[in-house]
């Protein structure tokens, strides 16, 4: 008898990266296909069986009225869904439409928009569904991905940090490149994962890992201000891979409405 | 299904979701009375509206948010990127940033081909579901794809921070230009991975491929010193040869009802026509490194090539290219210095072309001078050849349509397979469905 936990992997709207993460732990992955029976990928195998599934492991975010219903059932099929990735957590870069007018997006990319069946936002799959767990990053990072289902085999919570970017920073070493050269860096409201990537290269963070824990925006947004950024950049800056995430949508939306408020003094 | 209501025979095939392909998509076949009637490669990946959420962001996002287009193949994105975007802005870069360039192409080509060839294609030719199924009777040839890919995935963290999504590349070069010490340790591993990728071409030349003969416009990056990838002319096998920036005279993208991809045709004779391995072995035999070209001998691979199931094989050998090349870009590097130069905003519009190891990436921006986007167009590999896939299935069913809907949808996957599609890539592009009316 086959008493090993079924894994499944779902696809909704995303460019693939947090799911090849999966196939990218080259050096685990058989090993892992000898612990759990992975019985729903549709990128890897061309066998697909109907749930119930043990762990689910989401990628992409919610931008059609079909998804909507595909992720409820896939919730009602799975013991333990994890999301992974920033379009599944937040929405995506894609969810920058969010602010968008819909018809006009759909016009500049498709000459006849007609043909086009999508919902006027891109959200995180938790603005559908229960989520037992949310693997932050764009990408994922795939050791986090392991300690994930170690832990789903181990019966325990994952642990993964939620500090931010700074601390990994003064770990390694790292020049800060905002006191040094006054560079915007998301690093100080950033949720660690990616060991610092960005200033290990010489290059501000630019927020992959999403907000981290109880982040101080309004501080960091006026920093950036003072160092010479326009308000409109700095909303660009929070507006990206991980923009529709609570905090940092806060954030971006708290500076639009003070930019709003000064231009309608401006008319007066 | 078949459906009598008006006296005709109609059966439809459908593969609802096709498996190993990267993003999502179907197939939709309907035969009426035993003649195909309509063939569609459907894609339903949902929009992501690349071109119009890059309007107003200043041109330095564009590289970190097209990488974001595809996961297998962001380092692509990133080159077509930043080398229009430069063509705009009159940069020119330094010989050490453009071989550094060419390095980190080398090692998405490793990784994306390695991923493709033995993780996705090759269960089609050993009968399995999967890599991880065929693993249990063949684990040598799915531990040899894994090595063969994390040599690849080692390189493009070196050199760009991490494989998928790398964030080191930079409008004018590289934010941080790699120590030589930071790369040279790879160079033991390296030839290793050229020995597997070796070893992999001449075993995947044995195995036996469907008898199946097309005539393709080809299409491919032509460079007279280099295997394409960032640079060349655009060439095809019927004498034209045009700039990036001839492009959208010579190739339009139309929009249609079953695709939320668009499909792309030639504008001199409404032909669809073939990007990738095929076309680029095809056209650039010659320029192959030198241990490729030996052993596309050896194995006597036929050019130019015309049967798409020996897709798998032109990739194996490109793999061997890339593994070589990268290994003598290793062996001389110097870090550019500066890692990156500097431009200054100007109100222009550049176009450029590179090779995804899928076929040929084609960007255009227009820039504000105050350095935003303010137009964007992105055609994929996918896109284009989405309508060669349809019109090689047209081709391909009448020899098999005796068959139930299970192995004519089976066989058709096989066939789509052999493109390497990459549907994420083509969403502003594919579902398998055969009705038979």
């Amino acid at each position: 008898m086959n008493t090993k936990p079924r894994l499944a992997v779902f696809k909704f709207a995303s460019c693939d990266g947090c799911q090849l993460s999966l196939l990218s732990l080259e050096d685990e992955l058989l090993a892992i296909a000898d612990k759990v029976d992975v019985v729903h990928f549709l990128e890897a195998t061309s066998r697909v069986e109907e749930g119930p599934y043990d762990v689910s492991l989401i990628e992409g975010s919610i931008t059609t009225a079909a998804d909507q219903e595909r992720i409820r059932h896939i919730r009602a099929n799975s013991k333990f869904l994890v999301t992974i990735g920033a379009c599944a957590t937040s929405g995506g870069i894609q969810a920058l439409k969010n602010w968008s007018n819909k018809d006009e997006f759909l016009s500049i990319v498709y000459a006849k928009p007609e043909y086009i069946e999508t919902l006027a936002t891109s959200t995180a799959i938790s603005d559908h569904v229960r989520v037992d767990f949310e693997l932050r990053g764009c990408p994922i990072n795939k050791y986090q991905l392991l300690e994930v289902l170690q832990a789903f085999l181990a019966g325990r919570m994952p642990r993964t940090p939620n500090h931010c970017v700074c601390l990994d920073c003064k770990r390694k070493g790292n020049v800060c490149v905002m006191v040094v050269s006054a560079t915007a860096c998301l690093g100080p409201v950033t949720q660690s994962g990616c060991g610092a990537l960005c200033p290990s290269y010489d290059r501000p963070c630019y927020g992959c890992f999403g907000p981290s824990t109880q982040p101080n925006l309004i501080s960091l947004s006026n920093q950036f201000q003072r160092d010479g950024m326009s308000p409109e950049r700095v909303i660009q800056s929070l507006r990206s891979f991980n923009g529709y995430a609570t905090e940092f949508r806060a954030e971006s939306d708290r500076i639009e409405s003070q930019i709003d408020a000064s231009e309608v003094t401006v008319d007066e | 299904m078949n459906d009598a209501s008006d006296g005709r025979s109609v059966r439809t095939i459908q593969v609802k979701a096709m498996t190993r392909v990267e993003g999502e998509g179907g197939l939709d076949i309907r035969l009426r009375d035993g003649t195909i009637d309509r063939v569609h490669l459907n894609i339903f990946e949902p929009p992501r509206f690349f071109e119009a959420l890059l309007r107003g962001r200043p041109l330095e996002d564009v590289p970190d948010i097209t990488a974001r287009i595809c996961g297998i193949c962001p380092v692509a994105y990133q080159m077509s990127s930043v080398h229009a975007l430069e063509s705009a802005l009159g940069v020119v870069v330094s010989e050490e940033v453009r071989k550094l360039r060419r390095l980190l192409y080398c090692a998405e080509w490793i990784e994306s081909h390695a991923l493709h060839v033995h993780m996705l294609h090759l269960p089609d030719f050993l009968g399995y579901a999967g890599s991880l199924e065929m693993a249990k009777d063949h684990p040598e040839v799915v531990a040899r794809g894994l090595t063969m890919r994390k040599y690849g995935n080692d390189l493009l963290e070196r050199i760009g921070g991490r494989a998928i999504h790398p964030i080191n590349v930079a409008v004018g070069g590289f934010f941080r230009a790699p120590k030589y010490s930071e790369l040279s340790s790879l160079i033991p591993d390296l030839e290793k991975g050229l020995e597997l990728s070796v070893e992999a071409v001449r075993w995947i030349s044995g195995l036996s491929f469907p008898d199946f003969k097309q005539s393709y416009q080809t299409v491919s990056l032509v460079h007279p010193d280099k295997y394409p990838m960032n640079e060349g002319r655009i060439e095809t096998n019927d004498g034209l040869s045009i700039t990036s920036d001839q492009f959208e005279e010579h190739f339009s993208e139309r929009q249609v009802e079953h695709s939320t991809a668009m499909q792309a045709v030639r504008i001199e004779n409404g032909s669809t026509y073939l990007l990738g391995p095929i076309a680029r072995l095809d056209h650039c035999r010659d320029q192959l490194q030198p241990l490729a070209r030996r052993l596309a001998d050896e194995i006597n691979y036929q050019t130019p090539c015309r049967n798409p199931f020996l897709a798998i094989l032109a990739r194996a050998i490109e793999q061997v290219h890339a593994y070589e090349e990268a290994i003598e870009i290793l062996k001389s590097y110097r870090p550019p210095n500066p890692s990156r130069i500097a431009y200054q905003y100007v109100a222009a519009s550049g176009s450029a072309a590179t090779e995804a190891p899928r076929g040929l990436l084609y960007h255009r921006y227009q820039l504000s001078e105050t350095g935003t986007v303010e137009a964007a167009n992105i055609v994929p590999p996918t896109s284009q050849n989405q309508s060669q896939i349809e019109q090689d299935l047209r081709d391909y069913l009448p020899g098999m349509i005796h068959q139930s809907d299970q192995a004519v949808g089976e066989a058709c996957e096989r066939l789509v397979r052999c493109y390497d599609p990459c549907i994420s890539c083509s969403t502003h592009f594919l579902k398998v469905r055969v009705e038979r009316i």
